[in-house]
């Protein structure tokens, strides 16, 4: 990366953070992506000898929850990803400039940066009406999407919207809000689903590819398998409750009061892929379940039309849970094409940043 | 020259015109189009939405228990608030009470939505339009601390934390990579703050950024998660157990314990922060009394916050209640949500069709068919817009309007509605804040004025989260633990037909959703918000809203860097997402829009 003059680790040793403090950031990122001490050292050297990445962040049809979500992060603080991680060079919702002076932006990032820069998209372009349901600088959302997506390094889809179209995307999806890998065919693409996606889930997805310089492990939905490879019932501390048949019968019944299970009230822990019963919310503070909530599976494809959230699943059994919800989950290691489709993107990513192929145990 | 409206604007187009597109520095995507005359004054305002999701099409058919999951995706930024609006609707409707500790843990969230609300917005979507970053650089640490020891016991004020912030400041902004900062209008002349002050503020949009993120740790914890924490027709999903077997699993004293930490920080920061940075940013703005709009004559707050459960009279809503046009500061009228002759809607303007567009629909009757045509005289293409014509459709914005007036809602309006009903919560800070800047009640009516009644709002609802804790507390020791009441959760116990209006304030304002429902699935929804009454483009008789009236008559010092604009814009906190939605009309099914 030519362009950029400073590595992370100059940055930050200017800013006044000792060595001390940096290998320690290390080990407690690495931590947070469920990683050990020798991917530590690995995050350290690329941070002392890589700049601070450009990242575009657009918006399409969207609630802003992504954005919100990011900046809950605990660690890293989106105080330290902004001055010190990253270069987040266009957000529309938090940037200073507007106007002419914001879309200045895009046209410099793309010109200096070709190649080498990050695209965030949050939310996702509508079809229909030539794409005028969603209008950014006078044109449909979609042209500008493209446009920059096309010299992009590669392209992360926050939250549900951008990767599978979430709620205005649910039946009859009037605006034909599409998920944005449906539009853009040629880049790799990695997909963080959930209604927003947990805070350190995103800040962790974006440190991974910037200090690792590639693109984390992905499943075949295109999801990163250390975050999203296992459902939320597989982890959740209510599980015993469940093996042992002792459910929340009724909404604040003695059941409720006990912390019991509440696949009786529509959970759809069992079926969805998501950290939110290991990594938890807001700092590990609690998960829907723990709230007396179930799971509305919001990291799930289509989660809007699969019947009431509080419809209780019947795809599953009680004690044959493994094998079904595996169903359920669409064969997960079956497809070997998406696979080998995945691991080239993947390679692809490598290649652009010029980063050492050799795999890690991540 | 220029056009007269009825509610007592000249416009005038002749001048230069100015796009700003996009508007950044909110929630959602929106235009904003003005001419300026030959003293770059600005003479016309157009504003214009610019995106439709349709969300209330895609409820028709559902369950209704499921509505408060797809109507908080409206809003990711205000995020519950439409969810509490939505499972007061259906309980409205069924007519389903709840216990006295859901109505409180409601009120918890629903301000904690408010103080984190406000805090973000002041801080990271709207300080930049006051505050000039590089100019921080320039700033004397020592003079920095001085001054914020001089309006704040805020105990992070020492010339070497200033010196240390100031210092990375630099070195970030050496490095060339400025992130958000880049191409920013820093050294625009319409900046007013010293350097101290502005690394004071650059140094509490960090800390503020710090900190949001404790705030909704109060959503996690009583709904699961945040942004879009859960909720429940009838009360609230989690159980308290204080006391007995299982008690890990639910509400216990640990969890009461952290909520009510979390409540005295949050106050903490609010008063010794917020509040005195919102006035000492003002005292360097107090020539700048532009932007006031609609304020100062036609305002309009639902009330909110009900200290009994199931009681949502004015007098049990902490939050003011009424409505205030023609600029008689002397009489609040009620609001009625089920009177057809009140709250209604025009699309004359609007990218949608009417049968008959010279008439406005209320809420439960409406219809909304997509219809994106330009007017004649915009300019360029349908898919590449150079300027619109707002002589014909130019948003996709209905126009709501209470009895026909065009009226502002937010923070500013509560505080006028409050203020005139001269409720000591409201008028005292006010006056306070005022007399501080040695201002009269007129400066009130201002971007400041709306910038003040945000960060005084704050803090009145700091305080309330305090109040409502102590009485969840409180409830608790006398022995009630109830969070919900199920006797209608089941479909079959509900009438074949039903109706229901919920409504809230929002952060930035009144809202309110209608709901029919129809053998046990919802029927029709609707939902009018916030940005939707102050983003709303014309109506038939030509009344322009609330963002297209603040922006008249505003002197732009460039009209090349919109700062002006952008502060004026922000100060309503707008929230596109939520302002651009679309019903079904009683049977009528939305196969009228087009699918290329």
């Amino acid at each position: 990366m030519a362009a950029a003059t400073e590595t992370f680790y100059e940055v930050i040793r200017r800013q006044g953070i000792t060595r001390r403090s940096f290998v320690k950031f290390c080990n407690l990122t690495a931590a947070s992506l469920g990683l050990g001490p020798i991917a530590a050292a690995e995050m350290a050297e690329a941070l002392e000898t890589k700049p601070r990445t450009p990242v575009i962040w657009m918006h399409g049809l969207e609630c802003t929850c992504c954005s919100e979500s990011f900046i809950r992060s605990a660690h890293p603080l989106v105080k330290d990803v902004v001055l010190s991680m990253i270069s987040l060079d266009y957000d529309d919702t938090i940037m200073a400039a507007a106007g002419h002076q914001a879309e200045a932006i895009l046209e410099e990032t793309k010109q200096k940066y070709k190649g080498q820069y990050i695209l965030a998209v949050e939310g996702n372009p509508p079809l229909n009406e030539d794409g005028m349901f969603c209008i950014d600088g006078g044109k449909p959302f979609v042209e500008k999407l493209k446009w920059m997506a096309e010299d992009a390094m590669a392209i992360i889809a926050w939250g549900a919207c951008a990767s599978w179209g979430c709620v205005q995307a649910a039946k009859p999806n009037p605006t034909q809000a599409t998920p944005i890998d449906k539009v853009i065919k040629n880049k790799p693409i990695i997909k963080v689903p959930g209604c927003p996606p947990i805070a350190e889930v995103m800040t962790g997805v974006v440190t991974y590819i910037t200090t690792f310089g590639r693109l984390p492990e992905l499943d075949r939905q295109g999801r990163p398998k250390m975050f999203y490879s296992q459902r939320i019932h597989d982890k959740c501390y209510r599980r015993p409750h469940f093996d042992a048949g002792q459910f929340v019968e009724s909404w604040d019944d003695d059941g409720a009061r006990k912390g019991y299970c509440l696949y009786k009230m529509g959970c759809k822990g069992p079926t969805t892929y998501n950290a939110c019963s290991t990594t938890r919310w807001n700092g590990g503070v609690s998960f829907p379940i723990q709230s007396g909530h179930g799971c509305i599976g919001c990291s799930e494809e289509g989660f809007w039309d699969k019947g009431s959230f509080y419809d209780r699943l019947t795809t599953i059994t009680q004690f044959g849970v493994e094998r079904n919800a595996d169903q359920v989950g669409g064969a997960v290691a079956g497809v070997v094409g998406a696979a080998v489709a995945v691991h080239a993107a993947a390679t692809a990513v490598k290649r652009l940043t010029g980063k050492p192929t050799e795999k890690t145990d991540a | 020259m220029g056009i007269q409206t009825p509610n007592g604007y000249t416009l005038d187009n002749s001048g230069k015109r100015v796009v700003v597109d996009p508007v950044t520095r909110i929630e959602g995507h929106m235009r904003v189009e003005v001419n300026v005359d030959d003293q770059n004054v600005i003479r016309n305002a157009v504003s214009t939405g610019t995106m439709w999701r349709g969300i209330e099409v895609i409820l028709k058919n559902r369950d209704p228990r499921d509505a408060w999951a797809f109507t908080e995706r409206i809003c990711g930024v205000c995020t519950g608030t439409h969810a509490l609006t939505s499972v007061r609707a259906v309980e409205n409707a069924l007519k389903i009470d709840i216990p006295e500790n859901a109505n409180t843990i409601r009120n918890i969230m629903q301000l904690t939505l408010q103080v984190h609300d406000h805090l973000v917005h002041f801080y990271h979507l709207h300080a930049l339009d006051w505050v000039d970053v590089v100019s921080a650089l320039s700033a004397d640490p020592k003079a920095t601390s001085e001054l914020a020891q001089s309006i704040s016991s805020w105990p992070l004020s020492s010339p070497g934390y200033f010196k240390d912030l100031q210092a990375r400041l630099k070195k970030f902004v050496e490095s060339g990579q400025l992130g958000p900062f880049k191409n920013g209008y820093w050294g625009h002349p319409a900046y007013k703050l010293p350097p101290e002050a502005n690394l004071m503020a650059v140094a509490h949009y960090l800390e503020a950024l710090d900190f949001q993120k404790e705030i909704v740790k109060i959503h996690t914890i009583y709904g699961g998660k945040n942004p879009h924490p859960n909720w429940l027709v009838g009360g609230v999903p989690c159980a308290i157990n204080v006391d007995g077997t299982g008690a890990v699993g639910a509400i216990n004293m640990e969890r009461l314990n952290l909520v009510s930490s979390i409540i005295d920080q949050t106050l903490a920061f609010c008063e010794q922060v917020y509040l005195p940075d919102v006035q000492a940013i003002g005292s360097f703005y107090k020539d700048w009394l532009h932007g006031g709009g609609l304020s100062g004559t036609s305002v309009m707050a639902y009330g909110d916050v009900p200290e009994h459960a199931n009681d949502y009279s004015p007098k049990s809503l902490k939050m003011p209640h009424g409505v205030i046009v023609n600029g008689n500061l002397n009489e609040v009228f009620p609001i009625d949500h089920a009177d057809p002759a009140q709250i209604q809607e025009y699309v004359t303007h609007s990218w949608y069709k009417y049968s008959d567009e010279s008439k406005g629909l209320h809420p439960w009757d409406g219809v909304t068919e997509p219809n994106y045509v330009l007017g004649p005289k915009a300019k360029g293409t349908r898919t590449n817009i150079e300027e619109l014509d707002e002589g014909g459709k130019y948003s996709w914005i209905k126009a709501p309007r209470w009895k026909g007036h065009a009226v502002e809602v937010g923070p500013l309006a509560r505080y006028v509605v409050g203020y005139v009903q001269k409720r000591p919560e409201f008028k005292e800070p006010t006056d306070r804040f005022l007399s501080a800047l040695g201002l009269p009640l007129t400066a009130l009516f201002s971007t400041l004025g709306r910038t003040a009644a945000r960060a005084l709002e704050c803090v009145w609802a700091a305080q309330q989260m305090r109040y409502f804790q102590d009485k969840l507390m409180a409830s608790i020791k006398a022995g009630d633990l109830s969070t919900a009441n199920t006797d209608k959760w089941k479909p079959e116990s509900w009438p074949k037909e039903a109706k229901g209006v919920g409504f809230t304030e929002a952060p930035r304002g009144a809202l309110a959703h209608w709901i029919k429902i129809k053998d046990g699935k919802i029927d029709n929804y609707q939902c009018v918000v916030p940005t939707t009454w102050n983003g709303s483009p014309r109506d038939p008789k030509g009344n322009i809203g609330a963002f297209e009236a603040s922006l008249m008559n505003t002197p732009m010092a460039d009209p090349k860097l919109p700062l002006e604009i952008l502060r004026t814009i922000h100060s309503f906190d707008p929230c596109l997402a939520c302002s651009t939605h679309v019903m079904s009309a009683d049977g009528q099914d939305m196969a009228t829009v087009t699918v290329r």
